[in-house]
């Protein structure tokens, strides 16, 4: 009886290709239109560099074979990226640049301290104005006008500043990166401390609570849905925020880092590897915040 | 020297005592002079309360009665500190509401049950406890017997989505006794429900009344229920929000839900809807 108000699930089979299915295709047709922009952007660079200076008549299979496999070509294809990608992570020792990761390493430690010390900024600054009706209308405004200043503006500011305290290496670029992450954590623990009803807020006073209690008690809990998607938010601001702030702190090491230098001698292949590279850490890193979010909410049912 | 004021105390205290033990309503819980309360609107001031006067003795069950806009849940409000009257005097325990609620003087439940989602059944009846600074193992056991008291033994690992809405009701009545208030307050705390559920919770809190013969403040809008329920019923009426009738229950303390359809019964439930009425026509 219970059963019948709902359709018995598919078989696994069945499930996988009806799911599947659209996902493969989107794969297959990303991937086609990749190579045919890989053959049309590097075809005259091809013919220009390669083909012509060997001397020998050329067919359209080799000028096709050359476009897929050029050193510096405008734009790599897919496997071109995929090797050089493998060829750094296990042809190198993971203390040199040549591996990414030794610079997944670098950008990562800078993104974690710098988004560790973003949510807690975040954190203080929404209780302070929770808390006092005078810091919500002094503080709101200059938190939303920080953002609209070019984080690539800031980020030499803080260089000077920071570098005048005899401060260098991580602390400015983590600064740089809590500047981003700090910003939707705020915006988001504003409301989330002020989502508890009335009635709970009531039945709080009844109990004589201190307002320290009811923060801990009552409206800390009720910030954490508000919480977590500002994490995921800020976990991914801090790395651009880290990546940025590599550029012009002059520093060697980091995906930034890598990514200037390979611009910098044209090595479109170190580029685009670096791309990857930096997109699987911030994927990686969100995961991670959603797993805590997982674990954080999994006895609340979400209305 | 020194014994004299000793004796003068006691025996200035003792006629005040002597027959708070003879009669279990004698000493005031509440006391309610004059009070009122306006609240001021864009034109005129609105009189939600008007010189209002109410006397609760210790242990008796007060059910405040009347149609939406009479006040009732404003009086009660005013009791529990959760509002402030314009003019008069309100004493809970013989001090002010502001100082009853910071003794803990009181326990409230509300119209919705008002449960934390990521406590449990046993963290939310915890919690009042838990402000109070009272230590984990010692808050556990109370809260435990609390439970039990409302019949709720076996839920205590539950989550409040978990509950039937009179179970989560039961679990708020539970948290408001967490720190064994000598006063209970409840704002309609059945409306919600539907009305076989009310039928037995009204029972159950009938024989909780019964054992711990706490002082009951009850606002409803529900004839049977008040009559049922109460040892006194407060009839009020709107604009300006004001008392019209209190009336005595003739009915015996021991109750029990067949109760309703004797003769006894029907006559105060019948005073009852005469003073709704006339409260009405003025």
């Amino acid at each position: 009886m219970a059963t019948s108000s709902k359709a018995p699930p598919a078989p696994l089979a069945t499930r996988a290709w009806e799911q599947g299915l659209p996902v493969v295709v989107m794969v297959l047709m990303f991937l086609l239109v990749w190579y045919g922009g890989a053959w049309g952007m590097n075809a005259s660079g091809a013919i220009e560099r390669v083909l012509e200076p060997s001397g020998n008549p050329w067919t359209w299979q080799d000028l096709l074979a050359t476009t897929l496999n050029m050193e510096r070509p405008v734009l790599p294809a897919p496997h071109q990226i995929a090797l050089d990608f493998w060829s750094s992570l296990v042809d190198w020792p993971i203390d040199s640049p040549r591996n990414l990761l030794f610079h997944v390493a670098v950008t990562g430690e800078t993104t974690l301290v710098g988004f560790a010390m973003g949510t807690v900024l975040g954190l203080v600054l929404s209780v302070l104005i929770v808390h006092s009706r005078t810091l919500d209308r002094a503080l709101l405004p200059w938190i939303v006008a920080s953002q609209t200043v070019p984080v690539l503006a800031i980020a030499p500011i803080v260089l000077v500043i920071l570098g005048s305290l005899g401060l260098e290496g991580l602390a400015p670029k983590a600064v740089i990166a809590m500047y981003l992450s700090f910003f939707p954590v705020t915006v988001a623990m504003v409301q989330g401390l002020r989502s508890p009803q009335v009635i709970e807020t009531e039945m709080m006073h009844t109990y004589a609570a201190t307002r320290w209690q009811a923060l801990w008690l009552l409206r800390l809990p009720a910030a954490l849905p508000f919480l977590f998607p500002a994490l995921r938010v800020g976990i991914a601001a801090s790395l651009v925020g880290a990546m940025v702030a590599e550029l012009p702190t002059g520093a060697t090491a980091g995906l930034g880092a890598r990514l200037l230098t390979g611009s910098y001698y044209g090595n479109t292949l170190a580029i685009w590897s670096a791309l990857v590279m930096s997109s699987l850490l911030g994927l990686v890193l969100t995961t991670l915040v959603a797993l805590t979010e997982h674990l954080a909410m999994r006895n609340r049912r979400q209305p | 020297m020194t014994p004299d004021p000793v004796i003068a105390t006691t025996s200035a205290r003792s006629p005040s005592t002597a027959p708070a033990n003879g009669r279990i309503a004698s000493r005031p819980a509440v006391e309610v002079h004059n009070a009122s309360v306006v609240y001021q609107t864009a034109d005129t001031p609105v009189k939600a309360l008007s010189n209002v006067d109410l006397r609760i003795g210790e242990g008796e069950f007060v059910s405040l009665i009347g149609p939406s806009g009479c006040g009732k849940t404003t009086l009660l409000r005013v009791i529990a500190d959760l509002e402030h009257i314009s003019d008069g005097t309100v004493l809970v325990n013989g001090v002010s509401p502001h100082e009853a609620r910071l003794a803990r003087a009181y326990g409230y439940v509300f119209q919705a049950p008002a449960l934390f989602p990521w406590r449990t059944v046993l963290g939310n009846v915890m919690l009042p406890l838990q402000i109070q600074g009272g230590g984990a193992a010692q808050s556990r056991a109370i809260a435990m017997e609390h439970l039990a008291r409302v019949g709720l033994t076996g839920f205590e690992g539950k989550y409040p989505w978990q509950l039937s809405g009179g179970m989560q009701q039961r679990v708020s009545i539970a948290r408001a006794l967490a720190f064994e208030p000598k006063i209970l307050m409840m704002d309609e705390p059945f409306g919600a429900l539907d009305e076989i559920t009310r039928d037995r919770l009204n029972e159950q809190l009938q024989q909780l009344w019964q054992r711990e013969r706490r002082t009951v403040v009850f606002v409803t809008h529900s004839i049977a229920e008040a009559v049922y329920l109460s040892t006194r019923i407060v009839v009020m009426s709107p604009r300006p929000g004001r008392i019209v009738k209190v009336i005595e229950s003739p009915l015996p303390d021991e109750r029990h839900l067949g109760l309703r359809d004797t003769q006894a019964f029907m006559d105060v439930a019948h005073q009852v809807r005469e003073a709704l009425a006339d409260g009405h026509i003025e």
